[in-house]
């Protein structure tokens, strides 16, 4: 017991008193556990990162590494797709079930070279680039599991994305020994390049049973609307290409067809449309003179002069995006990317992710027939409208066309909201850009209504100690004959409210409700007392109030006060005692957009015997706090929502020169 | 003790070094040990976070440069031959507008429908009756076939039940025999009803050819998008025109109310459609989700009953419909024998948020309605979810689901008119693709029947979208003032009125509209203004040509004016500032009401200085641009013409068409109650004021307006604005709209 103090002091001098044959001994077990130690550390900090280069090498694999699987001649080939298929016939949504996330869960399955009986790959190219980012960025995401029994989703890894890269047959036997394959039942499939010579189907023609496909080229004949997804054709130029985005506005060029494969028939309207409209159409090729190879793609011609592209497309304010074999083209993506607006002439085509995006303010759609008449079409729209087409455009390709990884996850996005409707995106997340949902305001009342007046409105009275005056107030609001209640929000935790007896009598329910800590807040609290929409909310102090004057705030604002408004703004009230009412302006005219409205020319509220002792409203760096606090929830709210208007509302024969008694509000103003 | 305590000391010591030794050598182990499952963990969480190996080897691009180039070359049809396969191929249950639609018709004459007289002895119900009637006397309407884009049957396709009452017989033969049939191209086919017990097809018992569906209860399967038009199945007794408003009269919050989830209905014993309801009674609980079903329908439910049919009876009585559908958050819409229902319709009113529990139901104007806005999309197969489903929904989103069930209900739903105007502007909207509206449009406030895509494909020209799409207004405004009288002296009130709103600030221009019979002033009359001064003259000088939508006026706003309104310019300036913050109502001056005269059994016109008004003259108003082409392309000729030939009522007509629009009232600023100098007595001239028909033609107009809108849509306002320190107590130096008050 007492060695222990003295020990501890002399804890130093431990090793040099003993013995030499045990200080060997001592020293040589601490050094091997010192060591030990510093090697295990080593091992387990250092090494780590070596360790795991070597991991991601071995995990980076290669194409080559993928089991090989042979597919005898009989393998059995799936049934063409189903015309009928709906998500509530062909898609067992059991495997999906009940998420408290709403988020689907998507397996992928691993790569597998498949070769037919004589060794033959089922595609030319295998996996391609484009899949190969594709099916990364799923499995980097929310969505991906790697647990094939929860799955909802299944995505082969067999690359189906250009239908001209594959055996037909061979592709669908592929799909059809997938482990859980089962009729195609919640499988996803990626193509962009679909059909092939002569005739082009505008779907896939690998037969894939129920699969789901996200098809870039869907025609109204081959799309399940509500089944499938109409996706967009990955342009490859999006990843090489920067192009900054340009402010909307009119452009050098007013009509730009670039397109290098459109049909001689269109070609000859396109060139008749460029005599009648000269330099307003700028009318591409690609260039013959020349030299073959890849820069050829970033090159377009007019008569010998030579074009930057899709640097050029920056140039237009319309560009034409042409059907060409296919419905799908390349260049709507590249369109998008300069902030071009696209003129889209192909008909009965289902535009990309159309299900969700508004396409009719991004593009123009004019039917094939009617390509003589583009330009009459183009000039009827509004500067304005092409500005807001413009804008929009470039944030469609920024969002859902720019990477493989926007293009599949915009596609999973799609099907989870269908598979949780009630938790979809809504429209103005997927329409509408930044910009916009910055500078817009959608306020939670959006219904016009006009409250009946049966249920009154509730009157709300903030007090802390002031007896004689807030019973005051009680007696001259309860004459207001809208008031279908008062609640009376007792701040003071020290004393207790008069007794019942006490109160002024009055001819409606009245409610007391004490709080935990005097703070300003707790007047906007959505006391469960509150059964009317609109409420007054007045201080003790204002017993200038006649029963006329009344100034209305929302229930529904009391509850943003309390559960919307940003955390600090709310501590800096209750620790201040002040601004409360700013705070609540700030927040209503941020939701709503308006202005509030001043009712009555009532400035002053406070009574005259109220002195600077205990009103809170007079001390004097109340108003220098005040100042402060506007400057303080403008940072925190990121803009001035407040506006500034320069009316007042009035009762309609206010100040009128007409008998008093025929008024409804004569009251108003005699203080 | 010194000794003990060294010899204790000494084998503590050793005791100490051996413990801290053996923690040493623990910690390695643990640590070492660690490092084992640690690495083999590790291992497995970059399989759980990079699955997919993000292969290094140089992958192929699938998209070779020269594919699409060498491809197109080997394209040997042309695209015209290519379109016209498709037209041949995709026929009745592929049709779609490029196949089975001719688009000539419409672009030459613009979107005309005709409706095919009807035969003598023919019976037709009520409801297509309604139908047919609403056509004729729509915008749409022609009765020269030549014109017409669209046909109309006056045959009644409504009920397909051969088991109704209502069935048409030798619908075929009736159909083939009409003159225009043409295999069904261009026509329009009204559906209610199809099919019977016990499958229910929705095969209309004839041959439709390439007709379009109007129907109800319609399938996706059998549903041609882009094509067909679903719409909501509707009672006989749904009005004509009008219709009720929502019930919901103020918001609640938080928006719960007494019951969660309810349902009241019919259990089909067998057959088709009897699934979901068979299943309800494992999510019933009688507290907040009480969904109750009988078995008495029918003759003979007795024969199928079973077990439960008479407990759930019992409590199907216990319960009233109604008190359900006002108190209850969400309400039940399970299908019945058919995929649609009328308590579809029934919840949208009641503001209670529907719940789709009928699979394979294409719901009504999917086309242009987000249902997910006011809906929720439930699946049959996972019933059992529903309730653990709604309890999940945040109650922000409750309130604007609610919300967005009333404004639905009255832009699509509450009147056979509003239902059928929905389907005909659908199919307008594809026959002029690029005049067509956005989803935007449809979805929000006030709806796409009041937002014409024909005046401007751009949403700030509108006065409803600047909030949502955070859109500035136009700073300026633009007066139209309507001369009448010809131009005799200098001191006429015309003269003075341009001078002063030319002296505004936010005035941009000034048009006079010369509706006078003497020919123009000569250019020097008119006085000098700072601002651009555009005379026009009417064409037919009638009174409605003040609200046509002339391409000069360029501002947002409109200040709309009599030619001897006696205005100031701070009068005119305020009314513009008031205006920027209302920028979809009416700002004016003075005011008029009206009421309900009981004794008369119609309504009446007041212009007593009331407490409240509906209505402020458009002698002296400021309103947006939008409203003059509404006025001119919304409003049916009979009503303009009537205006015309009366030369009065214009007022009261554009105050009827803002309300009907806004559903708010108009707004009254400062106090100005006379404002012409007629009517202050210091002009003997007669006007058109002094005329004692005058009020009576005004309250015949009211009345004949109210029955086109089918109800009143004037709401009395008690507000009236003024500028801040109007009459206080203040120096006149601090205030900024000193003169009105002088007024």
């Amino acid at each position: 017991m007492c060695a222990a103090g003295k020990y501890s002091s002399r804890g130093p001098a431990l090793i040099p008193r003993m013995k030499t044959k045990h200080r060997i001994y001592y020293i040589t077990l601490f050094t091997v556990v010192l060591l030990g130690l510093i090697a295990t550390g080593m091992f387990q900090f250092w090494p780590h990162s070596i360790e795991s280069t070597a991991e991601w090498t071995l995990e980076k694999g290669s194409v080559h590494d993928a089991p090989l699987i042979r597919l005898p001649v009989s393998s059995p080939i799936p049934e063409r797709g189903d015309l009928s298929c709906r998500m509530h016939t062909c898609f067992d949504v059991y495997r999906c079930g009940y998420n408290p996330k709403n988020r689907i869960k998507v397996y992928i399955y691993p790569l597998q070279r498949f070769v037919d009986e004589l060794g033959v790959p089922i595609s030319s190219t295998g996996l391609s680039r484009e899949y190969n980012e594709l099916l990364s960025s799923i499995s980097d995401s929310d969505f991906y599991t790697d647990d094939v029994t929860r799955a909802c989703l299944f995505i082969p890894s067999i690359d189906v994305l250009n239908q001209n890269s594959l055996r037909i047959r061979e592709t669908a036997q592929a799909l059809a020994v997938l482990p859980r394959w089962d009729k195609g039942m919640n499988h996803l499939l990626f193509n962009m390049l679909p059909g092939g010579p002569p005739d082009y189907n505008t779907a896939l023609d690998v037969p894939r049973d129920r699969a789901l496909l996200a098809g870039g080229g869907f025609s109204t004949w081959t799309y399940r609307q509500g089944y499938d997804v109409s996706i967009p054709v990955y342009s490859p130029l999006s990843a090489d290409v920067v192009l900054s985005e340009r402010q909307p506005g009119p452009r050098h060029y007013f009509i730009l067809s670039s397109q290098t494969a459109i049909h001689r028939e269109y070609r000859a309207e396109l060139e008749r449309l460029k005599e009648e409209n000269g330099e307003a159409l700028l009318l591409l090729d690609k260039c013959s003179n020349l030299s073959q190879g890849a820069a050829i793609a970033r090159k377009r011609c007019y008569k010998g002069q030579v074009y930057e592209y899709p640097e050029v497309l920056q140039e237009s304010s319309f560009c034409v995006v042409l059907r060409g074999a296919r419905l799908g083209q390349a260049a709507l993506s590249d369109v998008l990317q300069a902030g071009c607006v696209p003129v889209i002439l192909a008909d009965s085509y289902i535009l990309p992710f159309s299900e969700v995006l508004d396409w009719k303010r991004a593009s123009v759609v004019i039917p094939e027939e009617k390509l003589s008449e583009m330009y009459t079409i183009l000039k009827s729209i509004p500067h304005r409208q092409v500005e807001e087409m413009q804008r929009q455009a470039r944030w469609f390709w920024e969002a859902y066309f720019s990477s493989m990884k926007a293009i599949g996850l915009t596609t999973l996005q799609i099907i989870n909201d269908r598979i949780y409707p009630y938790a979809a995106r809504t429209y103005e997340q997927w329409n509408n850009p930044p910009v916009v949902k910055w500078s817009s305001v959608n306020s939670p009342l959006f219904l016009p209504l006009i409250p009946p007046r049966a249920p009154g409105f509730t009157a709300v009275v903030l007090t802390y100690d002031r007896v004689e005056s807030l019973f005051r107030v009680i007696t001259e609001i309860s004459k207001v004959p809208s008031l279908a209640k008062l609640l009376v929000v007792w701040n003071n935790q020290n004393k207790s409210p008069p007794e019942e007896s006490l109160w002024p009598k009055v001819g409606i329910p009245l409610k007391v409700v004490r709080t935990k800590e005097n703070k300003l807040s707790n007047r906007f609290f959505p006391y469960d007392e509150i059964e009317t929409e609109a409420v007054l909310a007045i201080d003790d102090d204002i017993i200038m109030l006649t029963s006329d004057e009344l100034q209305f705030g929302y229930e529904y604002f009391n509850y943003l006060y309390t559960y919307k408004m940003p955390g600090d703004i709310k501590n800096w009230v209750d620790a201040h005692m002040n601004c409360e009412d700013i705070a609540m302006n700030f927040l209503v005219a941020n939701i709503t957009g308006k202005a509030p409205i001043k009712v009555t020319p009532r400035k002053k509220f406070k009574c005259p015997e109220c002195t600077a002792i205990d009103g809170l409203s007079l001390d004097q760096t109340h108003m220098v706090e005040r100042s402060e606090c506007i400057n303080k929830f403008a940072t925190v709210f990121g803009t001035m929502p407040l506006k500034v208007v320069e009316h007042r509302a009035d009762p309609v024969l206010y100040k009128d020169d007409f008998p008093e008694k025929l008024k409804s509000f004569p009251n108003i103003g005699s203080l | 003790m010194e000794r003990c305590s060294r010899g204790h000391m000494q084998a503590k010591k050793r005791y100490l070094i051996l413990v801290s030794a053996g923690a040493c050598l623990v910690l390695l182990f643990y640590l070492g040990g660690l490092q084992l499952p640690a690495a083999r963990s590790r291992h497995g969480r970059s399989r759980i976070e990079q699955p997919w190996p993000h292969y290094s080897d140089p992958l192929q691009v699938f998209l070779p440069w020269d594919q699409t180039d060498t491809e197109e070359y080997n394209l040997h049809i042309s695209p015209r031959q290519k379109r016209d396969v498709n037209r041949s191929v995709y026929k009745s249950k592929r049709c779609r507008m490029d196949s089975c639609f001719d688009f000539s018709p419409c672009q030459k004459n613009g979107f005309k429908v005709y409706v095919y007289p009807q035969q003598k002895g023919e019976k037709i119900s009520e409801s297509y009756q309604n139908i047919l009637s609403i056509i004729e006397g729509s915008r749409f309407y022609t009765s020269d076939p030549g014109q017409a884009c669209l046909f109309v049957l006056s045959v009644d396709t409504l009920d397909r039940d051969q088991l109704s009452p209502q069935y048409v017989h030798n619908l075929k033969t009736k159909v083939q025999s009409l003159p225009l049939w043409n295999d069904g191209r261009n026509h329009l086919i009204f559906n209610l009803y199809s099919g019977t017990w016990p499958d229910y097809t929705e095969d209309l018992g004839f041959d439709i050819g390439q007709a379009m569906l109007a129907k109800a209860s319609i399938s996706t399967e059998n549903f041609r998008p882009s094509f067909d038009v679903s719409i909501p199945l509707f009672s006989k007794e749904h009005p004509r025109t009008g219709g009720e408003r929502g019930y919901l009269k103020y918001n609640t919050i938080p928006p719960f109310r007494k019951y969660m989830l309810v349902f009241k209905g019919k259990r089909y014993l067998t057959g088709i459609g009897s699934d979901a309801r068979n299943a309800l009674y494992h999510v019933h609980n009688g507290e907040d989700v009480v969904l109750l079903t009988t078995c008495k329908h029918g003759k003979d439910w007795q024969k199928h009953k079973d077990a439960r049919c008479d407990k759930d009876n019992a409590e199907y009585d216990k319960f009233d419909y109604k008190e359900m559908l006002h108190n209850s958050t969400f309400c039940l819409v399970p299908r019945g024998r058919r995929l649609g229902s009328f308590r579809f319709l029934e919840a949208l009113q009641a503001a209670c948020v529907p719940v789709m529990l009928s699979n394979g139901w294409e719901l009504p104007f999917s086309e242009i309605i987000d249902w997910n806005t006011a809906a929720v999309i439930g699946d049959e197969r996972l019933l059992l979810q529903i309730p653990t489903t709604v309890h999940s929904i945040h109650q922000d989103k409750i309130l604007s689901l609610r919300q967005q069930t009333q404004f639905l209900w009255e832009a699509y739903f509450s009147s056979v008119e509003k239902i059928v105007l929905t389907t005909l502007e659908i199919i307008q909207d594809r026959v002029l693709e690029h005049g067509s509206r956005s989803s935007l449009m449809w979805n929000s406030h006030p709806g796409g029947l009041f937002a014409l895509p024909q005046y401007s494909g751009y949403l700030g020209d509108f006065p409803f979208y600047y909030a949502t799409l955070g859109i500035k207004l136009h700073p300026k405004f633009t007066a139209v003032i309507h001369a009448v009288s010809p131009l005799v002296s200098q001191s006429q009130p015309i003269l003075k009125l341009l001078v002063a709103v030319a002296k505004s600030q936010y005035c941009a221009q000034i048009i006079v509209l010369w509706n006078c019979d003497k020919p123009l002033p000569a250019k020097h009359r008119w006085p000098a203004t700072s601002v651009p001064v555009i005379v026009i003259e009417g064409e037919n000088k009638v009174m409605s040509s003040r609200f046509l939508p002339y391409e000069n006026i360029l501002t947002d706003a409109v200040l709309s004016l009599d030619e001897d309104t006696v205005l100031s310019t701070t009068e005119v300036d305020f009314a513009f500032t008031v205006w920027q913050s209302f920028p979809e109502r009416i700002v004016g001056y003075p005011a008029r009401s009206h009421f309900w005269d009981s004794n008369k059994e119609r309504w009446g016109y007041t212009s007593k200085w009331t407490n409240d008004y509906s209505m402020v003259l458009t002698g002296a108003a400021m309103f947006h641009r939008y409203y003059h082409y509404l006025y001119t392309h919304y409003l049916p000729t009979s009503l303009k013409n009537m205006v015309d030939q009366l030369a009065n009522c214009e007022d009261i007509l554009m105050n009827f068409l803002v309300s009907a629009v806004t559903k708010l009232p108009p707004i009254k600023v400062t106090q100005k109650k006379q404002y012409k100098e007629t009517m202050m007595g210091q002009s003997s001239r007669a006007s058109r004021w002094a005329d004692p028909d005058h009020f009576a033609q005004r309250q015949t107009c009211m009345n004949k307006f109210a029955s086109w809108f089918g109800t009143m849509p004037l709401i009395h306002s008690q507000m009236r604005l003024d500028p801040v320190l109007f009459k206080d107590q203040v120096s006149i130096l601090r205030k900024k709209y000193r003169d009105i008050e002088r007024l």
